[in-house]
């Protein structure tokens, strides 16, 4: 039941939690202390590949001060993320296959005591040939895994929809493009850490900077062998994630385990260095792509080829391989579409989701590849575009459900904004614009662990003076995930959203919700959080009618009240309220659930990528390049997005501006990059982050379409607004120098190298010449959804 | 979180004070505010048991003008105040200012500057990290790794301050327990990535004194991927007098950043000696300047890219001084 | 390695610690006084979240001695609200939407708060500029340099 108006969605409110931010009084893990709390710290690899032929940590344990010692062999079970991927040990065991993975852990009365200690273990290494690169992995010299499907190969995917040599028939155009997407990481000004208690009941606590205590949960279940029920995970306010922080980590898993063998509280906390070695972030992707146009610019078919660099483990690799394929046809009408995707193993930190998970890189790709079609056909970059638009309430031609679909209104609103008509291709030399759309998840349609479970679900308690308690698992990642559930939660009850008490995060305490990953909090928890809502709501009602002598259908919940709509006098106060409904029905709790819809297509691969709901970007860039020196600067960002509905249009803002921030740095400067397998600057220093200084002014314009199974037809916004940043800088710095750099990031070098080219006569273009070679066997074809047969 | 090794710290009231505890405590180091030795420290590449601040001692701190019309700059003297005094040459406030962030340049000061220890991108990193790719020349190693077949490091000039205070003809006054001298700021550098700075341990940098300008006018250009926090992967600092004609009596072009010292791009100045400023001589110098110039890839971005950058900077510092 | 006993001043009270000289400030704020409002993000003077005031300028109190402090003023991020009343900027911060996450957000205020003692109504440039060694991973900036501007505007 949608209220006819809102007392506190939509606008623009502060955070419930902001007061202690500003006050220094955020508790974050490495805040945390605990009497008699010993400093865990990780001994790690300094080789990329090889064998661990001694480990010896008497001289350690001797020290005075270090209360114990780990080794691979104290913790022998393996885990991962999926549960295809079971392929981590907390600490290594018998082989190392990146430099800085964990290798010994000690727990000591303070940090350098703890540091004293690493520096009495010995460690002996036989290494091993290296992999460092795509092409390396696909030589089948060095198998990284013994397992897998050899060549270093983790998992290759070939899904047909439709029949694309039919579609290529059918066009006027093809053309075919390489891609190149280097890779960057989270660097969440926190770093990871976590505070492990093992208490005298037996019990194990775990105060961690996650985004996942829910799975956290799962793992230390499996690989400490402690029943689920004597675990208790408190995801701690995290410091930001951006995806960082999903994986159940090596310390986390470590600090358990140290405090198991010590009996008193252990810390761990990552340097930033460490930071860098845990990683997971964007998978470096080449790609090939290949599509047939009409003349009008409308596709006829599309083949797509990715090539992922994962690192040494699994971790969510399975599912970026195929997020490389999913989205691409949930912009565009692709009748006949083509993906091929390979993810290979390379002794590098393990890549991961990070912001966008597996899609900013084939949609960079594909944006760019539209406009460069687009200059082919004679067409500017917004009509070859709105000649595809995906059309709202359709199925893609892979079963992706579109519901809500505002992508058209997006592209005519940046496009206004921006003035992009009056000044593509005709901005004095140097200056240009670009465009790119997007879309992305409301939330994978999917639980990691297949069940039939619900995905969210949010337990509300009220109190016999009204004060109403919100329990849910969903973990405050900096996005405002806990102040989202408390403007649903407050809007339904009519209560101020910032006098709602919130438990969250906390395995003891909280329901299950499964994290705060793939954009699914706002839709999920907060479905499950307006259910729970709504039934205390309607107990609430149905006392009051009572005492009222009235019917429920005239009764409204409002202003801390509960009455008749317009009658003040035939209305209670909501704490008098709460205890009539107390009195008459006993204690006033209930729960809600969210499970979205069975939504996957008829072919293996079609768990990835299937959402509820679609939210969609569009984004205009204007920069001014530096000819000379290569430097471009960003002069401003118009970012159009559809978010159903704005539950908190400050918060929404701020995942723009955020996002719009994050997709710049990845495109004109970040980049987790190697010397073979040894990274080459893991410090804030040679990691390029953008500062205040290299930042433009962006314009957020929010559109919404209310979508018709968001809460209050609200849908994601912390990913989708990075996604179409990239590729638009791409295009304006087209636009502004006429060179094409097929290769993010976007450095100076590389535009100045491009201008050089140009001015030899060559073509302007800095990119990869091609894809390696690789078997893609035969694809899975699949038959495309009825609704689209010809 | 990175924890300093362990020291100790003397803090001295006296240069003399100072220069007898450093005579006293083999392996100690003067300090000043620490922000490029305490980093350093922090990841193992030096391990100085003593360290001697100088912060107590009085007179250290200042800018003033001297009887002759220049300038005598305190050797600790903050970076944002040189950045912030109106009345110092172009390229020297354009130096301190561009320095790091605003809270380094709020204690980072002039003499830390100009002994900033080299960088490379092997050995700014950890012990753990060097470990990992064997240690090079400047960590105790028996190679380089950007240059293996040589026997040279090649850590690159990472100070500012040097190539706008030399363009300007500074001296630099050195007090140790021999007495004090006075030297070019140019001859404080030698071209070595480990022996970097011509001054002994022992000696410790007091003040900087910049001569009247004479007409000079002056100006520094940095390279760096982003706008605040890094440190330059080119430095150009360039002082031109012109006579009324426009025909230039003299020039000073140095470039920091690109080699173990700050470099003189001695054939450029020659060239330009006795000419206009004209796009083709700009031009030109901009080529010249850059011939020599051999960059590795041991800092930020490409070295072919930093030494196309050479040729593009000077020519934008004779610009701006046209 | 001597331990010494340090006489330190932070948010106008004196703490006396025993300590050795290779302890940082940043060390000392949280792990001795366990004021854990100060937080570490690179702990090499790269991020400026660790950024506290020592005599009303902004320094990085992972590259500053404990020891070098004594003698001044010490204020974090516990220190800036007055009697438990947010100051303006604080509350500008909130209303704006300036922290997300909230890790960078001590180290920005007491950079921000040193600009606003300094600068009446700083202008965007200025504000940047301030603010360009303290890193943000979550706003884009934006709401930051919003919210100094308010709080410059409704008084200090």
């Amino acid at each position: 039941m949608i209220a006819p108006r809102f007392s506190f969605v939509g606008s623009g409110r502060p955070r419930v939690d902001a007061g202690d931010q500003v006050s220094g009084r955020t508790v974050f893990a490495d805040d945390m202390s605990l009497p008699g709390m010993l400093i865990g710290r990780q001994l790690r690899s300094p080789h990329g590949h090889a064998r661990i032929t001694r480990i010896d940590v008497r001289r350690a344990l001797a020290l005075e001060g270090v209360e114990a010692v780990i080794t691979g062999a104290d913790l022998p079970i393996t885990y991962g993320i999926l549960p295809v991927s079971q392929d981590e040990h907390a600490l290594a065991l018998e082989r190392v296959r990146y430099v800085g993975e964990p290798v010994a852990a000690v727990a000591a009365v303070d940090a350098e005591t703890a540091a004293r200690g690493l520096e009495l273990i010995e460690v002996e290494y036989e290494p091993i040939e290296e992999t460092a690169s795509i092409d390396e992995a696909a030589t089948d010299r060095v198998l990284i895994h013994g397992e897998g499907l050899g060549r270093n190969v983790h998992r290759a995917a070939s899904l047909e929809f439709g029949d694309v040599a039919t579609g290529f028939e059918e066009a006027d155009h093809i053309r075919e493009d390489v891609y190149d997407f280097r890779g960057s990481t989270h660097a969440a000004l926190e770093q990871h850490a976590a505070v492990a208690s093992f208490g005298t009941d037996g019990r194990l606590t775990i105060w961690s900077s996650t985004q996942v205590p829910h799975y956290l949960h799962r793992a230390l279940e499996k690989v400490l062998e402690l029943p689920a029920a004597q675990i208790r995970v408190v995801a701690t306010p995290v410091g930001g994630g951006f995806g960082g922080k999903t994986d159940p980590f090596s310390h986390e898993i470590v600090a358990a385990r140290l405090s198991m063998e010590t009996g008193r509280p252990v810390k761990i906390t990552l340097s930033r260095e460490e930071v860098f070695y845990t990683h997971r972030g964007r998978h470096p992707v080449l790609m090939w792509v290949r599509t047939g146009f009409r003349r009008d610019g409308t596709i006829t078919a599309m083949h797509f080829r990715t090539h992922l660099d994962g690192g040494a483990f699994g971790s969510y690799g399975l599912a970026t391989l195929y997020y490389t394929g999913a989205l691409q046809t949930t912009t565009y009408r692709i009748p006949h579409y083509k993906f091929e995707g390979v993810r290979v193993f390379t002794n590098k930190p393990p890549c991961g989701p990070k912001r966008g998970h597996g899609t900013p890189q084939p949609r960079f790709a594909l944006e760019c590849h539209l406009d460069a079609a687009a200059a082919d056909l004679g067409l500017d970059p917004v009509t070859i575009r709105v000649r595809n638009l995906v059309e709202p309430y359709s199925t893609t031609v892979n079963y992706l459900r579109i519901t809500s679909c505002g992508l058209r209104e997006c592209i005519e609103k940046v496009v206004a904004a921006s003035g992009f008509g009056d000044k593509h291709g005709k901005l004095p030399p140097g200056r240009g614009v670009g465009l790119a759309v997007s879309a992305y998840m409301t939330g994978a349609g999917l639980p990691i662990y297949f069940n039939d479970m619900p995905q969210s679900e949010v337990s509300i308690k009220v109190d016999r003076g009204g004060g109403v308690t919100v329990f849910s698992m969903a973990a405050d990642v900096g996005q405002g995930s806990t102040s989202v559930l408390a403007t649903i939660v407050g809007e339904v009850l009519g209560l101020d959203p910032a006098t709602l008490a919130m438990v969250t995060a906390d395995t003891d305490l909280t329901p299950v919700d499964l994290g705060s990953y793939s954009s699914r909090v706002t839709f999920m928890a907060g479905n499950a959080a307006l259910e729970a809502a709504e039934r205390i709501r309607d107990t609430v009602v149905a006392a009051v009618a009572d005492e009222l002598g009235t019917t429920r259908d005239v009764l409204v919940v409002g202003d801390g009240r509960v009455g008749v709509e317009g009658a003040p006098e035939k209305s209670i106060p909501w704490p008098d309220a709460v205890r009539a409904a107390i009195s008459r029905t006993g204690p006033l709790a209930a729960s809600g659930s969210y499970t979205a819809p069975t939504l996957a297509g008829p072919y293996k691969g079609s768990g990835v990528g299937i959402s509820p709901a679609y939210s969609f970007s569009a984004a205009v860039v204007e920069v001014e390049c530096d000819a000379e020196t290569g430097h471009v600067r960003v002069e401003r960002v118009w970012l159009a997005h559809d978010i159903g509905r704005a539950l908190n249009s400050l918060l929404v803002e701020g995942q723009i501006e955020g996002g719009v921030y994050m997709g710049l740095g990845e495109a004109l400067m970040e980049e987790q990059a190697y010397r073979g397998t040894l990274h080459r600057g893991p410090s804030l220093l040679d990691y390029k982050m953008p500062t205040f200084l290299d930042v433009p002014p962006v314009e957020s314009i929010l559109v919404e379409t209310v979508d018709p199974e968001g809460p209050f037809g609200a849908k994601e916004v912390g990913q989708g607004p990075l996604l179409p940043v990239i590729p638009a800088v791409a295009n304006a710095i087209h636009d502004a120098l006429g060179v094409r750099i097929d290769e993010v990031p976007i450095t100076p070098d590389k535009v100045v190298r491009a201008m050089r080219d140009l001015a030899r006569g060559g073509s302007g273009r800095v990119g990869p010449a091609s894809v390696p070679e690789f078997d893609f066997g035969r694809a899975n074809r699949v038959a495309v959804p009825e609704g689209l047969r010809p | 979180m990175m924890r300093l090794p362990a020291f100790s710290l003397l803090a001295a009231s006296t240069l003399a004070e100072a220069v007898e505890m450093l005579r006293d405590h083999p392996g100690s180091t003067v300090i000043g505010a620490g922000t490029d030795l305490l980093p350093n420290m922090k990841r193992r590449q030096v391990r100085p048991a003593t360290l001697v601040s100088l912060g107590a001692i009085p007179g250290l701190v200042g800018i003033r003008r001297d009887d002759t019309g220049g300038w005598v700059i305190g050797a600790l003297t903050v970076l944002g105040d040189v950045a912030r005094f109106p009345d110092l040459p172009g390229a020297l406030r354009a130096a301190a200012g561009s320095v790091a962030s605003p809270q380094i340049r709020n204690t980072a000061t002039v003499g830390g500057n100009l002994c900033v220890d080299t960088r490379c991108s092997f050995i700014n990193v950890t012990e753990e990290w060097r470990a990992a790719s064997g240690p090079c020349l400047k960590a105790g190693g028996d190679v380089c790794w950007v240059a293996p077949k040589g026997e040279q490091c090649w850590a690159v000039s990472s100070t500012d301050l040097a190539p706008a205070a030399i363009v300007l003809g500074a001296s630099v006054r050195l007090v140790g327990p021999g007495g004090e001298r006075t030297i070019p700021a140019a001859d404080l550098y030698r071209p070595d990535g480990i022996d970097h700075i011509a001054k002994a341990r022992d000696e410790i940098l007091t003040e900087v004194s910049i001569p009247p300008l004479a007409g000079l006018r002056s100006t520094y250009l940095k390279l760096r991927r982003r706008q605040a926090v890094d440190f330059p992967i080119l430095g150009v600092a360039a002082a031109v007098r012109t006579g009324d004609d426009g025909i230039v009596e003299e020039a000073r072009i140095v470039l920091g950043a690109i080699a173990p010292a700050p470099l003189r791009a001695a054939a450029t100045e020659e060239f330009l000696v006795g000419k206009r400023l004209t796009p083709e001589v700009v031009e030109e110098a901009g080529r010249i300047a850059a011939l020599p110039v051999r960059p590795f890839d041991n800092t930020d971005l490409g070295s072919r890219y930093r030494k196309w950058m050479t040729a593009t900077f000077v020519r934008r510092a004779l610009r701006e001084l046209e | 390695m001597i331990d010494r006993i340090l006489t330190l001043s932070v948010n106008g009270r004196e703490h006396r610690v025993l300590t050795p000289d290779h302890r940082t400030l940043l060390e000392l704020l949280r792990e001795d006084l366990r004021l854990t409002g100060t937080k570490h993000g690179c702990e090499l003077g790269e991020c400026g979240a660790c950024t506290v005031l020592l005599d009303g300028t902004p320094v990085l109190s992972c590259l500053t001695l404990a020891r070098s402090a004594e003698g001044h003023a010490v204020t974090t991020v516990e220190g800036l609200a007055a009697g438990g009343v947010p100051a303006p900027l604080q509350d500008a911060f909130t209303r704006l939407g300036a922290a997300q996450c909230g890790y960078c957000t001590p180290g920005m205020l007491m950079a921000a708060s040193a600009l606003l003692n300094s600068v009446l109504d700083p202008s965007t440039a200025e504000i940047q500029e301030a603010l360009s060694g303290n890193l943000c991973r979550c706003t884009g900036y934006g709401k930051i340099v919003a919210a100094v501007r308010l709080a410059a505007r409704s008084g200090r």
